[in-house]
């Protein structure tokens, strides 16, 4: 069970309940559970899709879509069943926050799958969950047996003549298929390869049936936009991004936590207030505010407004909201080489740029580390990043690609640091070499063709 | 091959979940390797028989995720984080230590089976790394001694 | 559908709304690279080679999994696509060996062409590349997995196309590899069409792995000598000693009606002709045994014996069995042979279809039967009988394909749940041998419905699906050799009116051919009664009018000693129809053949016989599609068919000029075509010839000699030469032309043969032998002596 934290700035919107033992359905119908669930099927759809948009509700998952538009992308019409899931595949590096309310408040996840569900006229749910979360799909199978059990679920939810079904489905450990259309064939039983798009989820997704997928906090966050209203959650943040988000701070500093603030709260402040600045009396290098994904931002670019459209604006991206936090004692090389390294690993393989690039990154990050670096490894390190760079299938691509060249970019220096085979000025040299997973593929030791995991 | 009762039922409720019977591939797998220990060539056929799949579907998926393995590993499942919040608070120590108390390494196996160390990726476990997990159950800021803690539980529940 | 305009590069192209961009582009002869695509194959964007830069795109796109939309405008030369094609290359290369000097496809490998001309000329990797052993999957297919691209082409064209699925696709990331169904073997149709599909060395084959360098080669595209289908093979050849020698089958040239298929008939069981066992020299039987002999003596004894047994005891006392496996023109020259030479109509061969019945049933109906290029494009086909996967793999292919790209609807009458089923809207499971009263039933019988209903088989359901059939518009019929006689023209007769076509099935390369040539003792060419033999001309008046000995009644002869010879070419009827070898103790029996079979065993001369591989000529398949065979190897010491009909002709005193017309000049020059490809100067001229479609002339050994007199009187042979010369196949339209024969063909004999046999040749093919799934049963076979 992971711990919980407080700062007076935080505005607990999805979070309100944190703490406050709403796993119980009893507890959580206390807490004004379910109310917005009756209020959707009264209002109906339209009237759903409206104040979602007018909320400016975007998709916590890490692109940003706002999700009101999402939803009115599907048919009304359509022969084939529709279907809603909930992304809870939560996998990138420095994002913990759709565990904690899984974990407090799986309920909201429920409403939030139920009012997407009427707000696109679809009849079955599901809530996808990362594997390695066992814990938290027993929570959530009780949760929705709970709701089975007092009709909010079911046929004819809260005897509205309308149906609902929904079910928790586990991953098995793939980074990769918390992007939507894997995730779609993992559902489907198959390995999590992404689709080609078009068509969207919204047209042709689960089982050729029109999907509405979600993050777990953005549905979390539906039932007190319908409760609140939609004009009201858009005022907690800044124009365009509506509402607050959960802030995950985690690596250097103080007070790591999950932290719920309002969209468009500073990046600075945030490091040095509400995460208790960095750690053991260190200075600032550098931050990834939006996961591992996202490019790094040096301690001079902090002063940024943490909501999508600022943290582009600055050269970086919002993302799933883990920010972490890296001090001063970090070598930037291995950074990249462990960001790499994940990437490496969790590429699905299925194309060129992305199965290749991130291995031939791993590869060279690794002996450049160690004292093996030529200096036109240096150059060549952004031009592989720069080639996968928006030409792979999916967006992991990216993902790798993106940090590397900010890293590259912005820490040049310490690269330089390790050519001529110098010792890393960081640290006790041997140390990363001496992980066996960040050494390299080992073809002497093991077969991992065979077996890979 | 038969699965426990309980294993049994959760099957038969989990197939009732979905249009296709092949949805329910994923988690079966992943449940029945917590009871079998590993899925097994063995486990491969009785799911592809019941799930109308051929062996080579079933494997092409298993082999895709990275919680699913394929040999018997230890009874506790050492899986140690290290990617870059947990790195920065030290999970490389807190890897390294646990690899010299148990003198096994990445994938490896103690003698009496009772432990199996590997190095993970993210668990999201982030704000309170260094984390781990032994099988299913998180452990967080992790320091030495909690680790210590932790293992001579492990051991004296054997 | 209405078209599309978009601009590539500056230039305006229209294209029909719903092509793909790579489609449109290269329609106007625009290359952009690919590796994962494939035309026919399911989309993929994997291999990132197509990305274009298409205007209000922030990213590149992938033009394969791109469709077209109006005013679309898209560039393909741009620094920024050439750069990304480059960096793709440099990607694939970082973990590929480069290996390219000891690679089988060198040469001819995708990825060294694209590297060629898209590629970095220098490497910018340092680090070691992640390697994997070579491994064995069966005696057919080979995997390098450090080769692969993972393109998975291999994996959709065994899935999708082959629908057998043993491929898959393990692990994840640059663990990525493909597997074989079982762990570490493969069990499947060993077709081989992973192979020829992959655009690199990954995979390669058994049968040609480390022989020889692409470029070595010479590329004959020929007609596969294997079952009825009539698949175009390219025959690798390569000079070795005195002539050239086949090295590899593949699908090189995809012109043929099979397009993209082979099975591992057509693609490795060339084996055969290398065979120890192969014959190489006349074998006269002397003191009792067959001793080596020379042409000469041997031809020189048949000869003789042949003249003696037609002066003495009449023509009525020899008999020939012709062959399931030689060409048209062999086939002709043989009757011709038997019926103006040696003065007999009897005149056999196995037979495994009903033709003369079909041929009858059509009587009248011009263009009633379909090519195996219907089967492609038809938009509903009925199914009866047969089991198309194992017994007319291209069919089976054609059916499959036309089901899943055009939705074409299949309809399936059969004794047992074929594996095509798994592709039929509909089918219709009826009891074992019932196939001429389901026939009976879907012309209108009701009465037959009584012999079909099962718990399986409802009344209602019968009724349902003939229902469905009679509301299908050009429904290609495909009849299997259960039905046979008035079974199989009662539906015929009742089908044909509304428009549809048929195919009736025969087992062997040949047996169309063999079958239209007039091999039958109460048939002439054509299908023809001998009442019309004054359309062959004057020589033939002589021919006997009464019909002669079919197979059966020949060995019965025999055990009369009324038989005094009997003359087989290309047949082998002692194992075939496990006929007594005593039974002909007293004939003179000339056997021509590859190899020593069971029938050569009792023979007083052996004669050693080209194969189909090793002569050019034609060969008719089922469907009745007629295509050139191309000489492709050579087999030191044998003669073609047709050389040594001719020459026994003339060694018994026939002249020659009235066996094979050789024009209205006499004899014209030889210009090699007969001697293969690599005979110097005169087969340069050959080849020219052939490019430019005209007429080779010929010699008397030449097959050309007698296809023009063919044309002239075999009843719809009369089709465009200049097509049949360009190596294309051309739609015969023999049945309906003459009136055949009424009355079910007794003789009638299914070979049963499999994926992985073929008659007698079959046993010399050790790659047919040699993979497993040959032990395998497989299902509804039959038991029987694999022979002719």
């Amino acid at each position: 069970m992971a711990d919980l934290v407080s700062h007076r700035d935080e505005v607990k919107v999805v979070s309100r309940r944190f703490g406050q033992g709403a796993t119980d359905i009893e507890r959580y119908v206390a807490l004004d559970g379910y109310k917005a669930t009756q209020k959707a099927l009264t209002i109906g759809g339209d009237a759903i899709i409206n104040e979602v948009k007018a909320s400016n509700l975007r998709g916590r998952g890490g692109a940003g879509f706002p999700a009101g538009m999402k939803w009115s992308f599907v048919p009304k019409q359509s022969p084939k069943p529709k279907y809603v899931l909930c992304n809870g595949d939560e996998s990138e590096p420095g994002t913990c926050k759709d565990r904690l309310i899984f974990e407090h408040d799986p309920h909201s996840v429920i409403e939030g799958v139920i009012i997407a569900g009427i707000a696109v006229g679809s009849h079955q749910g599901y809530i996808y969950l990362r594997g390695e979360y066992r814990y938290l799909i027993e929570i959530m199978e009780k949760a929705v047996a709970d709701a089975y059990a007092r009709g909010f679920l079911g046929k004819n939810i809260f005897g509205s003549g309308y149906d609902f079904e929904c079910a928790v489905q586990t991953g098995a450990g793939a980074y990769e298929v918390g992007e939507e259309s894997a995730l779609m064939e993992s559902l489907e039983g198959k390995r999590g390869i992404p689709r080609i798009r078009p068509p969207f989820p919204a047209v042709v997704g689960l089982y050729g049936g029109p999907t509405v997928i979600n993050n777990a906090e953005t549905l979390a966050n539906v039932p007190h936009i319908i409760l609140g209203g939609g004009e009201w959650y858009a005022g907690l943040g800044t124009p365009k991004n509506g509402g607050t988000r959960l802030f995950c701070l985690s690596g250097s500093v103080n007070k790591p936590g999950v932290y719920e603030l309002p969209m468009g709260y500073n990046l600075h402040k945030m490091i040095d207030e509400v995460a208790g600045g960095i750690w053991n009396g260190r200075k600032l290098k550098a931050v990834q505010p939006g996961g591992s994904s996202v490019p790094v931002l040096t301690a001079d670019e902090v002063d940024v407004a943490m909501d999508f459209d600022s943290v582009m604006k600055a050269g970086s991206m919002l993302g799933s909201g883990g920010v972490v936090i890296i001090d001063d004692s970090t070598c930037m090389v291995k950074y990249a080489l462990r960001v790499m390294k994940f990437y490496q690993h969790e590429s699905c393989g299925w194309c060129i740029p992305c199965r290749e690039g991130t291995d031939w990154l791993k590869k060279t990050l690794i002996r450049f580390h160690s004292g093996g670096g030529v200096r036109r490894d240096i150059d060549n390190i952004q031009y592989l990043s720069e080639n996968m760079l928006g030409r792979t299938f999916c967006p992991l691509g990216d993902a790798a690609a993106m940090p590397t060249i900010s890293i590259v970019k912005k820490f040049r220096e310490e690269f330089e640091d390790h050519l001529d085979g110098k010792p890393c000025p960081f640290e006790d040299h041997g140390t990363i070499e001496r992980l066996p997973v960040l050494a390299a593929y080992d073809h002497r030791t093991a077969d991992p063709w065979t077996h890979p995991h | 091959m038969k699965f426990s009762d309980q294993l049994e039922k959760r099957f038969a409720d989990l197939v009732t979940h979905y249009p296709i019977k092949r949805s329910a591939l994923v988690p079966m797998l992943l449940y029945a390797q917590d009871e079998v220990g590993c899925v097994s060539d063995e486990v491969v056929h009785e799911i592809a028989t019941r799930l109308e799949l051929t062996d080579l579907e079933v494997r092409n998926v298993v082999s895709y995720y990275s919680m699913l393995h394929t040999r018997p590993i230890g009874r506790y499942n050492i899986q140690v984080c290290t990617n870059i919040s947990c790195m920065l608070r030290g999970a490389e120590k807190v890897f390294d230590h646990i690899r010299q108390r148990l003198g096994i390494g990445h994938k490896q196996d103690t003698p009496d089976g009772l432990f199996h160390l590997e190095e993970v990726e993210c668990i999201g476990a982030c704000c309170w790394g260094p984390a781990m997990q032994v099988n299913y159950d998180f452990h967080e800021n992790l320091t030495q001694e909690k680790v210590d803690q932790v293992l001579e539980t492990l051991k004296s529940n054997g | 559908m209405a078209d599309v305009n978009i601009t590539v590069d500056g230039r305006k192209i229209t294209a029909p709304a719903g092509t793909l961009l790579i489609e449109a582009c290269k329609s106007a002869g625009i290359e952009v690279p690919f590796f994962c695509y494939y035309p026919g194959l399911s989309l993929q964007g994997a291999c990132r080679m197509c990305l274009v830069e298409i205007a209000k795109m922030p990213k590149l796109q992938t033009a394969c999994t791109t469709v077209i939309q109006e005013g679309m405008v898209v560039t393909t030369t741009s620094d920024t696509v050439h750069q990304a094609r480059k960096a793709m290359l440099e990607f694939v290369l970082q973990n590929h060996p480069l290996d390219c000097p000891v690679c089988d496809a060198g040469g001819e490998c995708e990825l060294q062409d694209m590297t060629f001309s898209y590629g970095a000329s220098e490497s910018k990797l340092i680090d070691f590349k992640n390697h994997k052993d070579e491994e064995q999957w069966s005696p057919v297919v080979f995997f390098d997995r450090p080769r692969c691209i993972l393109c998975y082409r291999c994996v959709r064209v065994c899935n999708e196309g082959m629908d057998v699925a043993a491929l898959g696709i393990q692990n994840r990331g640059s663990l990525s590899l493909i597997v074989p169904n079982h762990q570490d073997y493969l069990e499947c149709e060993e077709c081989g069409m992973c192979i020829d599909i992959c655009p690199v060395g990954a995979l390669t084959s058994g049968a040609y792995r480390y022989k020889t360098r692409p470029w070595e080669m010479n590329h004959v595209g020929t007609v596969c000598l294997h079952c009825a289908d009539g698949c175009k093979t390219t025959l690798g050849v390569r000079r070795q000693g005195s002539g050239n020698q086949i090295v590899r089958g593949d699908n090189r040239d995809k012109s043929g009606t099979n397009g993209d298929f082979l099975c591992i008939k057509g693609r490795y069981a060339f084996d055969f002709v290398e065979h120890p066992e192969r014959l190489k020299q006349p074998l006269v039987r002397k003191n009792g045994t067959l001793s080596p002999s020379s042409w000469e003596e041997a031809l020189g004894l048949v000869a003789r014996r042949f003249r003696e047994a037609r002066d003495n005891n009449g023509g009525a006392s020899i008999g020939v069995i012709g062959s399931n496996r030689t060409t048209n023109e062999d086939n002709y020259l043989l009757q011709k042979f038997a019926r103006l030479v040696l003065h007999t109509n009897n005149i056999d061969h196995h037979r495994t279809a009903d033709y003369p019945a079909f041929v009858n049933a059509l009587f009248g109906h011009a263009n009633a039967t379909a090519s195996m290029r219907e089967v492609l494009s038809a938009p509903a086909l009925l199914l009866i009988g047969n089991d198309p996967t194992y017994q007319h793999p291209l069919l089976a292919w054609q059916i499959r394909t036309n089901v899943r790209l055009h939705g074409a609807r299949l309809y399936v009458v059969n004794s047992w749940p074929i594996k095509l089923t798994r592709q039929a809207n509909q089918f219709l499971r009826i009891p074992e041998g019932a196939e001429g009263k389901a026939a009976a039933f879907l012309a209108g019988d009701d009465s037959a419905a009584e012999a079909l209903v099962t718990d399986k088989t409802t009344r209602e359901k019968l009724v349902s699906f003939r229902e469905k059939l009679q509301g299908e518009q050009k429904l290609v019929i495909i009849l299997g050799s259960e039905l046979r006689g008035p079974e199989l023209a009662r539906l015929v007769r009742a089908a044909a009116p509304a428009g549809a076509k048929f195919i009736c099935l025969g087992d062997y390369a040949n047996s169309r051919g063999a079958a239209d040539m007039g091999l039958y003792p109460d048939l002439l060419p054509g299908y023809l009664p001998l009442s019309e033999v004054a359309r062959f001309g004057e020589q033939w008046q002589s021919l006997p009018q009464e019909p002669g000995m079919d197979l059966q009644a020949m060995v019965s002869a025999g055990k009369e000693r009324k038989l005094r010879a009997l003359y087989v070419v290309g047949s082998n009827p002692i194992a075939r129809y496990d006929i007594d070898p005593f039974a002909l103790a007293e004939t003179f029996v000339v056997v021509q053949d590859l190899f020593l079979t069971e029938t050569a065993n009792i023979a007083e001369v052996v004669l050693p016989a080209a194969c189909a591989y090793e002569k050019s000529g034609s060969f008719t398949n089922t469907c009745g599609d007629l295509q050139l065979l191309r000489k492709a190897g050579d087999c030191e010491g044998v003669k073609p068919d047709f050389e040594i009909i001719v020459r026994l002709a003339e060694l018994m005193g026939f002249e020659i000029a009235h066996l094979v017309p050789m024009g209205a000049g006499g004899m014209r020059a030889d210009f090699g075509e007969s001697r293969g490809v690599q005979s110097g100067e005169a087969d340069r001229q050959a080849i020219w010839n052939w490019r430019q479609s005209y007429e080779p002339r010929v010699s008397p050994f030449h097959p050309f000699a007698v296809l023009e007199e063919i044309q002239r009187l075999v009843p719809g042979y009369g089709v465009r030469r200049l097509e049949l010369l360009a190596g294309n196949d051309v739609h015969t339209a023999t049945a309906g032309l003459a009136p055949g024969r009424t009355e079910a063909d007794r003789s009638l004999l299914p070979s049963h043969d499999n994926l992985f046999t073929s008659g007698t040749l079959g046993r010399y093919c050790d790659v047919l032998n040699g993979v497993m799934e040959t032990r395998l049963r497989l299902p509804n076979e039959k038991k029987g002596i694999a022979a002719d």
